[in-house]
């Protein structure tokens, strides 16, 4: 009885070696929590499967990595951001793919002294944050480069139509800040939700309005409703879009109506015809050709690219921290955030990354591109 | 606003207003039969957009994999059900009606897919797929729990939905598609451009009313299901076989799913979850029909389609708010001119 009683201590004690034993593992732990479900699938998917391409160890440290997804809820996002912390030690959060679930990811890193790269854009207070790192590009920097082409074509009124939701709200609040500055003017301002199966009514206001040209704040194959609407209804003029809307699965849908648009987007959409000076055009064409590879040709979306920008970031900035201290500790979480946020700049497929203790967008003119649709692909306006 | 753009709303409205009536009339028809509030009435239609779409893309559609994979989780159940008891007869219907007519519709599905057919064809050969999910939604969900109350149907129509959405995004993925329209003319009548599909649109939505009037009237199974759905105690006390019933409601909701996914499928671009959204305006429908009458509820759908319409171009923003919105009156409406009574 007592030696069943001791080899059952015994057996106790071995098996739980392992419990004790696994923090003393010395892998850099990624947590990566996307929306691969519910509205936000469509952004989340391309994220995960970028996920895949990431190397196998950096630094020689080997990687872990554990995806989770969140639905695009920003509740579930808090519970994986906690999860990650809690019982997975990681040492960088990365997500999610929508801006709530980001902005939710955002509390709890800065709460727990986590960095965090952040694979959506997030309002100035989030951005501000000190433990999170934005990936994508500031509609702001969109909106600059995009208006600037609308003074440059001669347009001065604009009709808008964009989503019913905060991506539609961000680009009516960049007109609101910096169009005067262009000289441009909103005479028709119309919403509609992705779901939608008609956008006969606002289009019909929106050709009523008269405008020189339509701008479009929508993502994905949703912001191709309102462009066959327009050409539908005989709108002829010039029709802008936004970054979110340079997707294949946008012109298989749109097909000849895309014609005479100018779409914003990162550089990741076009690697092949960038002029070889240009420092995003090593980094895109690795991500694109490895992608491809794997998922099928003309399958590549900038929301993925913020997936392999995040580990062109760590690749520079994990061995940085790792001389200072071991990954599982709150010294290597700290010096990691050092390291990207003075690190740089750290060159990638969507842009020059260089943060700065006040400036956690650190994109500039660079990861920026124009676009025009021709024959079901996309062309660098020159 | 003029009288050209009030025309365009005018036809645009009418146009979303068939489709919602159709949604509308199946749910009044489930629900009336069953009891079953019937959620997924818009994942059908989103099914049959996307498997048009795919369809059209010379593609074969995953669907059919999936109405292989329902069938054989219906004759599973169906052999639980048998455990204790066998005999040949119920277990070769159970055999033909699970294994052997999804296994003919996979194999005319894969034969006839990548020939081109022409648009018509292809929208039949959509119908012939979607509508028995109907059956084995019923057998799966719905049958054991047939006697359940409301609510707990109502709870199972959201596991079905929930269930029916995700199997969506996994076989049909997270972008939209948008399907060939059955014949791309366009017709114009005065300053109005009509387009063919549209007109398929009324045609349709038309003769399904006119089949589903002929079909309570004149038909016994028809007759049948109107018994049921007076008092189902009492058709089953007459000898009305409840179960059959049921299963013909949930066939003919999945047939007119289908349709309406062919339907709208090339007027706009249709998602996984699109079909949510579009069967809660159906349902708004229904709701105003107070789920018992069909010709309330298929020209309250009209309605609602022409609210919708004028809303989107007077106040884009609130358009969902108003439409939704209109449900509150009438439910005030409801309550206050009706009794209640607790069913059976």
């Amino acid at each position: 009885m007592k030696n069943r009683f001791f080899a059952g201590v015994a057996a106790v004690a071995v098996l739980s070696l392992p419990l004790i034993a696994a923090p003393a593992l010395a892998d850099v732990t990624i947590g990566v929590t996307v929306s691969s479900t519910g509205s936000g699938a469509a952004l989340g998917i391309p994220l995960k499967n970028s996920v895949e391409l990431w190397p196998a160890e950096v630094g020689g440290e080997k990687l872990k990595v554990i995806v989770l997804d969140d639905a695009g809820d920003p509740s579930i996002a808090t519970t994986n951001a906690r999860r990650f912390v809690n019982d997975d030690k990681v040492d960088v959060i990365v997500g999610s793919a929508l801006t709530p679930a980001s902005i939710a990811v955002a509390g709890v890193a800065g709460e727990t002294s986590t960095p965090h790269l952040a694979a959506s854009p997030v309002p100035p207070n989030i951005s501000k944050g000190k433990w999170t790192f934005i990936l994508p590009q500031d509609a702001g920097l969109i909106a600059k480069n995009l208006f600037a082409r609308m003074k440059a074509d001669g347009v001065k009124t604009v009709g808008y139509i964009g989503f019913s939701d905060s991506y539609g709200d961000l680009w009516v609040n960049q007109f609101k800040a910096i169009g005067e500055q262009y000289g441009l003017k909103i005479v028709a301002e119309e919403r509609y939700a992705r779901p939608d199966t008609s956008v006969s009514g606002q289009v019909l206001k929106l050709v009523a309005a008269r405008p020189d040209a339509v701008f479009i704040g929508a993502s994905g194959t949703g912001a191709a409703l309102p462009q066959i609407g327009l050409r539908e209804r005989g709108f002829t003029g010039k029709i802008y879009q936004t970054h979110g809307a340079v997707t294949f699965d946008f012109l298989r849908i749109a097909g000849k109506a895309a014609d005479n648009t100018i779409f914003a987007s990162g550089p990741v959409m076009v690697p092949e015809a960038q002029p070889d000076s240009s420092e995003t055009k090593q980094e895109g064409l690795a991500y694109v050709t490895a992608y491809e590879k794997k998922f099928g040709a003309g399958t590549r979306t900038q929301f993925g690219a913020h997936i392999h920008d995040a580990m062109a970031i760590l690749k520079k900035a994990i061995p940085a921290a790792l001389k200072t201290a071991k990954p599982g500790t709150p010294e290597f979480r700290a010096a990691l955030r050092d390291a990207i946020e003075t690190g740089g700049p750290f060159p990638a497929s969507q842009g020059v990354f260089e943060y700065k203790p006040d400036d956690h967008l650190g994109l500039d003119d660079r990861a920026v591109v124009l676009l025009t649709a021709e024959d079901g692909k996309f062309e660098l306006v020159k | 606003m003029d009288a050209m753009i009030a025309t365009f709303l005018i036809q645009d409205g009418v146009t979303s207003g068939a489709i919602y009536a159709l949604l509308g009339l199946a749910l009044v028809l489930v629900f009336s039969v069953t009891r079953v509030i019937f959620i997924p009435q818009g994942e059908f239609v989103a099914y049959g957009a996307l498997t048009l779409a795919l369809l059209d893309n010379g593609r074969i559609p995953p669907t059919i994999s999936l109405l292989v994979c329902f069938g054989a989780v219906a004759f599973l159940l169906d052999l639980w059900d048998m455990r204790r008891r066998t005999d040949a007869r119920t277990f070769l219907r159970s055999l033909g009606l699970n294994l052997v007519l999804p296994g003919i519709v996979y194999g005319i599905v894969t034969v006839l897919a990548p020939l081109g057919l022409p648009s018509f064809a292809k929208a039949l050969l959509t119908i012939l797929i979607i509508a028995p999910m109907g059956l084995y939604v019923y057998r799966i969900a719905y049958r054991p729990l047939a006697d359940a109350s409301v609510l707990v149907l109502l709870i199972c129509s959201i596991g079905v939905h929930l269930a029916m959405m995700g199997l969506g995004l996994v076989f049909f993925g997270a972008e939209g598609l948008r399907a060939q329209p059955l014949d791309d003319a366009n017709y114009t009548i005065g300053s109005l451009m009509v387009p063919a599909q549209s007109l398929w649109i009324y045609g349709s939505t038309i003769a399904i009313i006119v089949a589903l009037y002929i079909f309570f009237e004149r038909t016994l199974l028809g007759k049948a299901l109107r018994a049921t759905a007076v008092n189902r105690l009492g058709a089953r006390l007459v000898g009305v076989r409840t179960q059959l019933t049921g299963v013909t409601a949930f066939m003919l909701a999945a047939t007119i799913g289908a349709v309406s996914g062919v339907l709208i499928g090339p007027i706009t671009t249709i998602y996984y979850d699109t079909g949510f959204l579009i069967g809660l305006k159906g349902f708004v429908a229904a709701i105003i029909g107070g789920l018992a009458s069909f010709p309330v509820t298929a020209v309250a759908a009209i309605g609602v389609g022409l609210i919708e319409s004028f809303a989107s171009f007077f106040a884009s923003s609130y358009k969902e708010v108003i439409v939704f919105g209109l449900i509150v009156p009438v439910l005030i409406w409801l309550s206050l001119s009706h009794t209640f009574h607790e069913e059976e």
